[in-house]
């Protein structure tokens, strides 16, 4: 990236941020249909648009386009609005500094590893801004879940991110994945299992729903959605999942490392970020809900203290092999 | 410095996405609404009461862990850029360990005084 760039180029990847950011999780979501299904003994939508009903979303999404936007009347209407974009635009944010390969990526920020967790926790408001305006008492609930859950996994996060930051002596997304090298598989193991336990708690998915528990608090801070604000808290679940994919694959899978990696370096992210996201839809077909305060305990006394043990070995490592 | 800018260009792309969303909406959706759907959902009753309900106070203790973890994971990014430096790397890791170490007996004392247990 130059030192000039020119407006064009910023618009240019401006959109090409906003198409991966709305095409890549359709395609999760078509996984999830068919996984789910499948995982289920059953073949899931089989339809919309012919083939294995691939266009099944989009069929969705024209639905809930047309569908009656609801406010409740006891509802705080500003906040209300404002809370599913405030869900949505941050994922949008944290995906624009995801590096592809060294070439391809949106923003190549210097800090990249940090503006993504800054990024993701403005994102956590929108699910606390929707149960607080909603006045709806299952809505309080779930916003407050959320944010304990919100809150607590963050940090284990954030340790393990730190750790690869320490590992490759940079706080770039793109500098961590090029400094990688296979046996990091092993040594920053750990981390990478508190950062995909967070990253699914962070986007709110089984076995971590507790804030949503559709079966005893309907749908937690969404309850009172309906039409498009409500597909835009989905298309941030998704947006999610692909985020986390992609950043399990950059910081603890080599990235584009692999055969070709020249010229087949996006591809190499991708495929290694696509186990990621379809064991995310595992997770959910497999694993009953956890509990609040058994949720709250395995952050607390097994996330964090991983990620502290992580963090010594990281650093006592750099610091011997320097 | 540049990339920063790319980062606001992709928030304008972000807030132009709702807006032709809403747009959409706007002009695609049926806007009749009756008192019934208006009203609070409490799954088909009437609703009891506000929107306000009580929570226990227990999430408070999450609070303050936060607190003390986050202020933790500031000083940890800047840490990463002078590891490896000659001087700074091995004290800097026994001092990071000190400070760690003080926060690690806190959340064994939360743990053993049974904050993080329901019951």
């Amino acid at each position: 990236m130059g030192a000039a760039m020119s407006v064009w180029e910023v618009v240019l990847r401006s959109v090409a941020v906003l198409a991966a950011f709305l095409v890549l999780p359709l395609l999760v979501g078509f996984m999830e249909h068919k996984v789910m299904a499948h995982m289920q003994a059953r073949l899931g939508p089989m339809y919309a648009g012919g083939f294995h009903g691939w266009a099944q979303l989009i069929a969705d999404a024209a639905k809930f386009v047309q569908k009656d936007d609801l406010l409740p009347t006891a509802a705080d209407k500003g906040v209300f609005r404002l809370a599913p974009s405030l869900a949505l635009i941050p994922y949008l944010v944290a995906l624009a500094v995801v590096p592809l390969s060294p070439s391809i990526v949106g923003a190549d920020a210097p800090a990249s590893a940090v503006v993504v967790l800054a990024a993701t926790a403005v994102g956590v408001l929108g699910g606390l801004m929707a149960g607080w305006a909603s006045a709806n008492k299952y809505s309080l609930l779930g916003g407050l879940r959320s944010a304990a859950q919100l809150i607590a996994y963050e940090l284990p996060m954030v340790l393990a991110v730190a750790s690869v930051a320490l590992a490759a002596g940079t706080l770039s997304l793109t500098g961590i994945a090029t400094e990688w090298r296979p046996w990091w598989l092993l040594w920053q193991l750990p981390a990478a299992f508190v950062f995909l336990a967070g990253g699914c708690a962070e986007i709110q998915r089984p076995p971590f729903d507790m804030p949503l528990a559709d079966s005893e608090i309907v749908f937690g801070p969404y309850t009172e959605y309906s039409g498009l604000r409500f597909a835009l808290f989905l298309l941030a679940e998704y947006a999610g999942i692909v985020l986390m994919s992609l950043l399990m694959s950059v910081m603890f899978l080599g990235a584009w490392h692999g055969p070709w990696s020249g010229p087949l370096g996006w591809l190499w992210t991708i495929l290694k970020a696509v186990p990621i996201a379809f064991l995310f839809l595992w997770f959910r077909n497999s694993w009953p809900r956890l509990r609040e305060d058994q949720l709250q305990r395995f952050a607390w006394l097994v996330l964090v203290p991983l990620a502290l043990v992580q963090l010594l070995i990281t650093a006592v490592g750099v610091v011997m092999m320097r | 410095m540049t990339a920063y800018v790319v980062l606001g260009g992709v928030v304008l792309a972000g807030i132009l996405l709702v807006v032709v969303a809403l747009l959409a909406r706007w002009m695609l959706a049926p806007n009749a609404p009756i008192p019934a759907t208006l009203r609070t959902y409490e799954s088909g009753v009437d609703p009891v009461g506000t929107g306000w309900a009580q929570v226990h106070v227990r999430y408070l203790a999450y609070a303050f862990l936060y607190v003390i973890f986050a202020v933790d994971a500031v000083f940890l990014f800047p840490w990463a850029y002078v590891l490896r430096d000659a001087h700074l790397g091995v004290a800097s890791l026994v001092e990071m360990g000190i400070f760690v170490g003080v926060l690690v007996v806190g959340l064994a004392h939360t743990a053993r005084r049974g904050l993080l247990h329901w019951t």
